[in-house]
């Protein structure tokens, strides 16, 4: 599949600050990749960059084969939805027909129905909505503008729960029928999770990580049990996190486990635990990718 | 957690997929011949990206367990059950009487013992005789 996104050594600097630092990676087409990290990570720089509303200090970006800013050819088959979307004084329903004037491939039959499933009256001023409407309306015309590359940044603050899955339902039905680029920015992981085929995870401007969704579930293991039994099953492997509490021991070993290692476990009662895809990516957020030292325990509590 | 129609978050989602379809073609859920649910279908289902379900229908087709017929999707292969069923009969004791004996051994449950506890769960549990 040819890269629908390519960014190869993105930098993007505010005065002495450095928001994105060398940022490399692709984004196949007919994907949808989630976009993760903390708060302050880079990732809405990072999405208005490619969105072209914003210029890299420095580096390459190719958005459907071209640089996206001040770009017509790139920009009409692309849509951007904000986390806080400003809108000028008008109703919902106009919003969304004056978006219809600027993408090509705009669904209306579509629009209406996702505007009606957030609960959105067409006739009432955005102005009026609540903050979880207008980020519905930011949701129906993402999904309703069909563009080829759709750029999701946080769009649902406000949104309950309800409204969130909603949006992940008409997301997933609609890519199914109309496969197309998506890269979405989110927090809320452990939701999102099951929508994304790749991930990228930035953190303080840096991408910490960049794979399949599924390679990294189970990935890791947490392994528990007593410590020898832990110790003899993990010493001298990659592992992330140890914590031991009197005889008790539990790591978080890194890699695959092998047939022999899961008979090893069950033999000395060993409890394994595959870590997911959510608490895989808190550790590469939080910048622990690599594996700790063996000697030393992060957490050591004896029990007396 | 997100609902995903009992799916895990812990595991490959397209091996939980292929295990899922497995089950359903071993219990006898899915007849052979049959059709089994599209990409889309299961993506909307689980509520999972379709490229990961498309994986998980390729791993079984892959083994050779479902057919495809050009145009119109994919179907249980003949002989699929039987193959499934005898996989999981000789899974039987690694999965299930291992852990059973480590257990029982840690209990300090002898072999008598552990025999009779079965026939006695067998009992109760009609139409398993011993």
């Amino acid at each position: 599949m040819t890269a629908a996104i390519s960014v190869t050594g993105l930098t993007r600097k505010y005065w002495d600050q450095i928001v994105l630092d060398d940022v490399s990676f692709t984004v196949p087409g007919g994907t949808i990749t989630g976009l993760l990290g903390r708060n302050g990570a880079g990732k809405t720089t990072l999405l208005r960059i490619l969105a072209g509303h914003e210029f890299p200090s420095s580096g390459l970006v190719r958005v459907l084969g071209g640089a996206p800013t001040e770009n017509e050819a790139v920009l009409r088959r692309l849509v951007f939805v904000r986390e806080d979307q400003a809108y000028p004084d008008i109703k919902a329903g106009q919003a969304l027909r004056a978006a219809s004037w600027f993408f090509p491939n705009w669904d209306s039959a579509l629009a209406s129905s996702l505007l009606d499933s957030f609960g959105v009256r067409a006739n009432k001023a955005v102005k009026r909505l609540s903050r979880g409407q207008r980020s519905a309306l930011g949701i129906t015309i993402g999904l309703a503008a069909r563009a080829e590359v759709t750029l999701f940044d946080e769009p649902y603050a406000g949104l309950d729960a309800v409204a969130r899955q909603v949006f992940y339902d008409r997301l997933l039905a609609d890519f199914a029928e109309f496969p197309r680029t998506v890269l979405l920015s989110t927090h809320l992981i452990d939701e999102a999770a099951a929508l994304f085929e790749g991930v990228i995870v930035i953190d303080r401007g840096r991408v910490v990580l960049d794979a399949p969704a599924d390679v990294l579930r189970g990935a890791a293991t947490r392994v528990s049990g007593p410590c020898l039994a832990v110790d003899a099953l993990a010493g001298g492997r990659p592992v992330w996190e140890r914590r031991r509490l009197g005889s008790q021991a539990s790591v978080v070993m890194v890699g695959p486990l092998s047939q022999d290692d899961r008979e090893q476990a069950r033999s000395s009662g060993l409890d394994l635990t595959p870590l997911s895809l959510q608490q895989i990516v808190v550790q590469a957020a939080a910048g622990v990718l690599a594996p700790v030292p063996e000697a030393g325990f992060e957490t050591e509590r004896t029990s007396a | 957690m997100p609902e995903m129609a009992g799916l895990d978050e812990g595991t490959p989602l397209f091996a939980q997929v292929a295990s899922r379809l497995a089950g359903e073609i071993a219990d006898g859920g899915l007849a052979e011949g049959e059709r089994v649910p599209s990409t889309n279908e299961l993506a909307a289902f689980y509520r999972i990206n379709p490229a990961t379900a498309a994986k998980g229908i390729n791993v079984l087709a892959d083994d050779g367990l479902l057919e495809k017929r050009r145009g119109i999707g994919m179907f249980v292969a003949a002989g699929a059950r039987q193959r499934l069923l005898a996989r999981r009969r000789a899974e039987f004791t690694q999965r299930y009487v291992e852990p059973l004996l480590a257990e029982a051994v840690r209990l300090g449950i002898d072999t008598d013992e552990l025999f009779a506890l079965i026939k006695e769960a067998g009992n109760v549990r009609e139409g398993i005789s011993l």
